[in-house]
């Protein structure tokens, strides 16, 4: 019997623009119900490598590999956004990127798209199944907009709810899809300490109830060290140290990458 | 204000120096004498300074005149919103009794344009995909039922769906090569491809008829009865209007559907969409081909109305009235659809006692229409939902 893969393993990942190494020889695992922090400069290809893994660039070299409880391993490299995000891969982005002009409820009622199935036909005729379906998908955004503690904007634009509120429909929205992984590009920018600290308590949260893996791209630190079961150290595009919390901190190279060397 | 005056005084001033050479000076060369035409002068002197007045008018109550309807919501009219429409559904049953066949003409064809704007709003109002070549797939339903009609004998309510299937198709046609670009680059794609439609049917004479088009197309039968010209002007009015309420109802189902939902994801932001889960390709499809069906069906009404069609009818002008109806109606609104719809069709010809004013009056009412109310006649509206524990504090 041969150890079982981890949830999801990077081998090897690069990502070439023309002659410029995005990502380099990038090698990751995430095991399941981790939180895994990606850190480093910017510029050191945390977003790249995201992109890469969610389908809106195709790699230039490297493996994906996503294995689900009980299924063989898929190799995710070359799916579309969308195929991937239906195996499981959901994403929050760095610059907000949400559907301003719909109302909240929307918002996370799109993320339900991919796990249900009304046609056209459906759509029109209005039969049994398809209201059934749509109270489904009603019900379940506004439970987790409840267990977010934004349900009060429910009716709300998006466009209009404050910043930090809008940052956690990212979130909500990403989990109606239903996601083994969860990728939260830099969730904590702009947001001041009191919100910062309310993210920890609700990305904990979101592990337990959901169940997910938690992939974090963040320079907040004091947010990395306390949530990060392990955290990934990047650097011009390639791979300069992993470890938990505590060894991140007293590591040598990670130190130089974001102070710079003392040439005294 | 007094700035304003002073402004108004200035322009004036610069106006008449301006136009002095040619308006008011004229130089009789045969008896060598210079006329002085100061009236002219006197009339653009005051039309710039009342211009430049009612534009600094403008600007300064913009703000107010701008923003929105008037709050009704008070006077607790939803209540009569049911009898609103009742009245309006039973206008438009007897308007054929009320009405000469010229109005009843000029009202079929303003539904006829409803229907189409209704179409191209889902393609541009509800999934943000800026068609400039609609007026294709509305070519494609009347010759396909023309054609259909002159080789195989094929009758009205045959083609009627085949019309809708084949402008679908030409849909899809259109969508593959265009799923990449966005914007302004398929607004000039679809715009060829409307183009080339045209003149395809323009060029291609063993096919088409060339510019001389397609005559003695039957009106549209009832079991099997041909009509006198009177009925069947009626007939074809209510088979319009049904058409137009079938829509309406496909519409609004559609915009709040799964479906519908993932059409405006793709407006508001393409990367995000796809990001959730959603796959850009079908649903681009699904948008083309639905609005474009909708076309279809109204080429094949167009054509049993007329009775003859010939390329002319199909040209960008009217690609640009469909969208300036979505447009002015409110991207992504049925009811503002219609609106604009109506007032776009009968305007222009209750506008005839202006003559020679009437397109300038035209003209002037849209751009009014869109300095004042960019977001059309009914702005975007989402729907509310209720939930049993969240009160009544939202709506």
């Amino acid at each position: 019997m041969t150890e079982p893969l981890p949830l999801l393993q990077v081998r090897h990942l690069s990502m070439a623009f023309g002659g410029l190494w995005a990502v380099q020889g990038l090698d990751l695992e995430i095991g399941a119900g981790e939180i895994v922090a990606l850190i480093g400069p910017n510029g050191a290809g945390k977003t790249t490598f995201f992109n890469c893994l969610t389908g809106v660039y195709a790699p230039t070299a490297g493996d994906i590999l996503l294995t689900r409880p009980g299924q063989a391993a898929v190799r995710l490299n070359g799916l579309l956004p969308n195929q991937i995000t239906e195996m499981g891969l959901a994403r929050t982005f760095q610059n907000i990127r949400l559907f301003p002009e719909m109302s909240v409820i929307e918002n996370v009622m799109i993320g339900c798209h991919c796990r249900h199935r009304a046609g056209i036909l459906g759509a029109i005729l209005r039969g049994r199944a398809t209201r059934a379906e749509e109270e489904m998908i009603v019900a379940r955004s506004y439970a987790i907009l409840q267990q977010l503690q934004i349900s009060q904007y429910v009716n709300e634009l998006a466009k209009n709810l404050p910043y930090g509120a809008q940052r956690c429909l990212e979130i909500a929205r990403a989990l109606a899809t239903e996601p083994l992984i969860l990728l939260l590009d830099e969730p904590a920018a702009g947001l001041n300490p009191k919100e910062t600290s309310e993210l920890d308590a609700l990305i904990l949260q979101v592990r337990e109830q959901y169940q997910v893996s938690i992939v974090l791209i963040e320079h907040d630190m004091k947010l990395v060290m306390s949530l990060s079961d392990r955290i990934y150290v990047m650097d011009y595009g390639e791979k300069i140290a992993q470890g938990t919390p505590a060894e991140i901190r007293v590591n040598s190279a990670v130190i130089k990458a974001y102070l710079g060397e003392d040439d005294a | 204000m007094l700035a304003e005056l002073k402004k108004a005084i200035g322009v004036a001033a610069w106006f008449m120096f301006l136009t002095l050479p040619i308006l008011a000076v004229k130089v009789n060369a045969i008896e060598q004498t210079v006329a002085w035409r100061w009236t002219n002068l006197a009339l653009v002197g005051g039309a710039a300074f009342l211009l430049t007045l009612v534009g600094a008018f403008f600007v300064r109550y913009r703000p107010q005149l701008t923003t929105h309807w008037p709050d009704l919501s008070g006077l607790g009219l939803a209540r009569f919103k049911g009898w609103l429409l009742a009245l309006i559904a039973l206008f438009a049953a007897v308007f054929p009794a009320l009405f000469s066949s010229y109005q009843i003409n000029i009202m079929t064809s303003a539904l006829m344009y409803a229907v189409l704007g209704l179409g191209l709003n889902i393609v541009v109002g509800l999934a943000g995909l800026l068609d400039l070549g609609y007026v294709a797939f509305y070519a494609v339903g009347a010759y396909s039922y023309a054609l259909l009609n002159y080789h195989f004998g094929l009758g009205f309510w045959g083609c009627l769906p085949i019309g809708g299937v084949l402008a679908a198709l030409f849909g899809i046609v259109l969508g593959f090569p265009v799923l990449r670009l966005r914007g302004d680059y398929l607004a000039i794609v679809t715009l060829g491809f409307g183009e080339i439609i045209r003149l395809v049917l323009e060029n291609w004479n063993a096919f088409s008829f060339g510019p001389s088009g397609i005559a003695n197309i039957p009106r549209p039968g009832l079991f099997g009865l041909a009509l006198p010209v009177d009925e069947a002007i009626c007939y074809t009015y209510y088979l319009v209007l049904l058409l137009g309420l079938l829509t309406i109802f496909v519409v609004n189902r559609l915009r709040d559907s799964r479906i519908g939902r993932a059409w405006i994801a793709l407006r508001e932001d393409e990367i995000a969409c796809q990001a959730m889960g959603i796959d850009k390709t079908r649903t681009k499809l699904t948008a083309f081909a639905l609005g474009a069906s909708w076309a279809g069906l109204v080429g094949v009404m167009f054509a049993a109305k007329t009775t003859f069609i010939n390329p002319a009818s199909f040209t960008f002008q009217e690609s640009a009235i469909i969208l300036a109806i979505v447009v002015l109606g409110g991207m992504g609104s049925t009811v503002g659809v219609v609106i604009a719809a109506l007032i776009f069709i009968l305007l222009p010809e209750y506008l005839r006692a202006f003559a020679d004013y009437r397109m300038l009056l035209f003209g002037a009412i849209m751009v009014g229409g869109m300095v004042f109310r960019p977001q059309g006649i009914i702005g975007n509206v989402r729907r509310s939902y209720k939930f049993p524990e969240q009160g009544t504090g939202h709506d």
